[in-house]
């Protein structure tokens, strides 16, 4: 054996022939070498290296018209998860169309992440419809809350302060429903904390977009008689 | 996208179209008619046929048993396998070669479950496939019965779509649009679970034409505006370069796409799956980029000032360290599913669409090519400085890069190559000279050892099927992939396939060693592969024709021995367990650091 190297050309061979070009150990290293100094962030974004500056993560709602089969809940969470979306709430119910249901979901992402998970719901079969909800949607979340019971003209106030609406009343406790953004239902529950909270159950936000903008891109009424269809 | 809907396109009939020996089974005539019915089952197997489905890959079992009785009269080849990974992977490897989704079958239960990897390989590699999965009666469904399995929920993060058939009414429909959904779009596995109550009850119901769900079937041309735009910066590019993926071969768009590189002198660079896409021995061909691609690929991906990548999905393995991925680029991202833009490399000009129809756009709207004739030189340099090569000192066992070259020359463009996964997977994909689309099949996404063999038989039976029995199959399998799936070797022997299964033999599970002696101080821990089986001797158990080689001299008479071998061949091919694959670019690196030489690592 000539004891080199072998080529890619050539007639059928019994043994390797010498090769003229570089070997492995012979063609320079990584060191030798140029290299750009252009740099891209997380996101795939080309950046300038000097200033870094990665995406700030925003809270954005997200609404998707879905149909209303078996395990369409499962995939739309499952794919949630799967690629790691950061998620505050989900939420289903149905729409004015038989047969579909929204999912309105509030997560916590990038520019990048929120046009990922639209993208990828998008892909999802049941999926009719998805989109980010404008910037001015109506947002609200129902909650029930229960309070200890020791001065149920205290609770009554705050509750009223915040709109509330008494649901139960015990000797122990007192059970109140509240619905409203996220902001004001934090302050309720920071109000109601004094007394002592026991529980909690929230539903998470639900959202429509204002006006005649439709809620998820390409959205119909029901009642126009027409189904709500793909918007592509 | 209204300013091209005057142009709509089934893309199942366009894919079909461009695939010589398939006009046949998907004439649109044809698929629309399906005969009478009496069962659910024989509404499946109705509705399969008239999709234009030819052969089936499975394992009996009695929950799928109904499905089996109805394909007893069916045109449908079944080709029982013995195990149903190994059908998966079949069907996976006939849909590769063949253009048409594959078709595997298995019962409930571990039937099912068996299935799952070769599922979940086709869906990294977006192959159009459909699997059929017998299920406990629907009335016994959640009660954990006999062989159940929840098939559906446990496909469902590596399918398209997946469907419980709800009746003997519509589960030929369903069957229908499951194996159109695979091929729609960009294509992908998905999953059809049949209730033996809903295979077994009665109706005359027969299934419609078989089309896709609504909004599965997507526009195949980009917006024209942005078609211009990226053409202008083709244009102002100084060093352009191509990026091929497996979306071009899927979209069976290598014809624009040599059309377009050609016509401009744009320097091309593939993925993994694209292999095939260009031709690697015309001038303008850079091989493919990525972990283990070529060194001048990499450099050309890493110096381009603009990167035309079309249906690729920038893998880590493509791409190493995202921070350091063409990072002087302005990328124009062709591809069908909108959710690839920029997901993993920002896209500047987003051109979603059909990779050909594109690509066809594209070359219609270029005006002038750009002025790339000191990077076409720039790029030529780097093919010298950084050829593939490979030392072979007479002290060191034979090579197995020499066992590839060796196939190659022995055999024809049109060869089908096939292979597990590890090193005999990237020498096999380096050292062999690729020109013609769906001719390198191979699991890249999923990395699936064992791929191989049952990719080899699928392989063939597509093949033999488009009436291209001249065709050779060649497997190159490492000794760790092929005694994982190697009882498949049976189902070649007892259908007379003809498959020359190379294994290259290192002793090892040998990519971990390197990744051992390059990153864990040489500390060989379970990946010393010393107590394998005289693998010439097992396939002679089989029935196979086994050969073993340890020297260079024997590589040559036994490659032509093997390869006109009327039937499976097995050459255990003793190679040196200690080479290295190279080069490498390592996890997470810049590709433009590869290491050509291990002491670079």
């Amino acid at each position: 054996m000539s004891g080199d190297a072998s080529g890619v050309d050539g007639e059928s061979r019994a043994t390797p022939e010498a090769d003229s070009r570089p070997l492995p150990g012979e063609q320079p290293g990584p060191e030798d070498r140029e290299h750009p100094a252009g740099r891209r962030n997380l996101e795939g974004i080309r950046i300038d290296p000097v200033v870094e500056a990665e995406q700030e993560s925003r809270r954005a709602v997200i609404s998707a018209l879905v149909e209303d089969e078996p395990g369409v809940l499962a995939r739309v969470s499952g794919l949630v998860s799967r690629r790691q979306f950061n998620i505050e709430s989900l939420t289903v119910g149905p729409t004015t169309v038989d047969g579909h249901s929204r999912i309105t979901m509030v997560v916590e992402e990038t520019d990048s992440g929120i046009d990922q998970i639209e993208k990828q719901m998008a892909k999802l079969k049941p999926v009719i419809s998805v989109g980010e909800v404008a910037g001015d949607a109506v947002t609200s979340e129902l909650v029930l809350l229960k309070v200890e019971a020791d001065d149920p003209a205290a609770v009554h106030a705050v509750s009223e302060m915040y709109d509330g609406r008494t649901v139960d009343a015990g000797p122990e406790t007192i059970t109140v429903e509240l619905t409203g953004d996220k902001r004001s239902i934090d302050d309720a529950i920071g109000a109601f904390d004094r007394f002592g909270i026991v529980e909690i159950a929230r539903t998470g936000p639900t959202a429509l977009a204002r006006g005649n903008t439709p809620t998820a891109p390409g959205e119909k009424p029901g009642t126009a008689g027409e189904p709500t269809t793909h918007d592509d | 996208m209204s300013d091209t809907a005057a142009q709509p396109r089934s893309d199942a009939d366009e894919s079909a179209d461009s695939s010589a020996a398939t006009d046949e089974p998907t004439d649109p005539e044809e698929r629309r008619t399906a005969g009478p019915v009496s069962t659910g089952a024989e509404s499946v197997v109705a509705a399969l046929e008239a999709a234009g489905a030819k052969t089936a890959f499975g394992v009996q079992g009695g929950a799928i048993m109904p499905v089996y009785d109805a394909l007893y009269d069916s045109s449908i080849r079944h080709v029982t396998m013995a195990h149903e990974q190994g059908a998966a992977h079949a069907a996976d490897a006939y849909g590769v070669v063949a253009g048409e989704p594959g078709l595997c079958m298995a019962t409930s239960g571990p039937g099912a479950t068996n299935l799952v990897t070769g599922i979940a390989d086709a869906d990294m590699d977006s192959d159009a496939m459909l699997a059929l999965t017998g299920q406990v009666p629907t009335e016994f469904v959640g009660n954990d019965a006999f062989q159940e399995t929840d098939t559906v929920g446990v496909t469902r993060p590596i399918t398209k779509h997946n469907y419980f058939a709800g009746g003997a009414d519509t589960v030929g429909d369903t069957v229908g649009e499951a194996f159109e959904l695979s091929r729609a779009g960009r294509p992908g596995p998905t999953l059809v679970d049949l209730p033996k109550d809903v295979t077994q009850d009665e109706t005359d119901r027969t299934p419609g034409p078989a089309t896709p769900p609504a909004g599965t079937d997507p526009d195949p041309n980009a917006d024209a505006d942005a078609v211009e735009e990226a053409a202008r910066a083709i244009e102002a590019a100084e060093r352009p370069v191509c990026l091929f993926g497996g979306g071009v071969i899927k979209a069976d768009a290598s014809a624009e796409a040599r059309t377009f590189a050609r016509s401009y002198g744009i320097p091309v660079t593939t993925t993994m799956p694209g292999i095939g896409s260009f031709p690697e021995d015309d001038d303008l061909c850079l091989s493919w980029a990525g972990m283990h691609g070529t060194g001048y690929a990499n450099l050309a991906i890493t110096h381009t000032d603009c990167l035309i990548a079309v249906g690729t999905r920038f893998d880590d393995r493509l791409t190493g360290g995202i921070d350091t991925f063409a990072p002087e680029a302005e990328v124009i991202h062709v591809d069908i599913d909108p959710a690839e833009i920029s997901k993993n490399v920002h896209a500047d000009y987003p051109l979603v669409g059909d990779a050909g129809r594109v690509l066809d756009q594209l070359t219609a709207a270029v005006r002038d090519a750009p002025d790339a004739g000191a990077w076409r030189d720039r790029c030529e340099e780097w093919k010298e400085t950084y050829p593939l090569t490979y030392a072979t000192p007479d002290d060191e066992p034979l090579k197995p890069q020499f066992v590839v070259e060796a196939f190659d020359e022995a055999t024809d463009d049109d060869t089908v190559v096939t292979t597990g996964v590890g090193q005999h997977q990237m020498w096999a994909s380096q050292f062999w000279s690729y020109t013609e689309p769906r001719t390198w099949v191979s699991s890249h996404g999923l990395g699936t050892m064992g791929y191989g063999v049952p990719a080899a038989v699928g392989a063939r039976v597509a093949a033999d099927t488009m009436g291209e029995e001249d065709r050779d199959v060649v497997c190159f399998d490492g000794d760790g992939s092929f005694l994982m799936t190697m009882q498949e070797l049976s189902v070649a022997v007892r259908e007379e396939l003809d498959i020359t299964v190379a294994v290259l033999n290192n002793e090892y599970i040998g990519m971990v060693r390197q990744w051992q002696d390059a990153f864990y101080e040489g500390r060989h821990m379970a990946s010393d592969y010393t107590w394998m089986p005289e693998f010439d001797k097992l396939a002679e158990a089989f029935g196979a024709l086994g050969l073993r080689v340890d020297d260079y001299d024997e590589v040559a008479p036994a490659v032509e021995e093997a390869l006109a071998y009327e039937g499976p061949a097995v050459i255990d091919f003793h190679v040196d367990p200690e080479e290295n694959v190279l080069p490498m670019v390592p996890s997470g690196g810049a590709n433009g650091k590869f290491a050509a030489a291990e002491d670079q690592l």
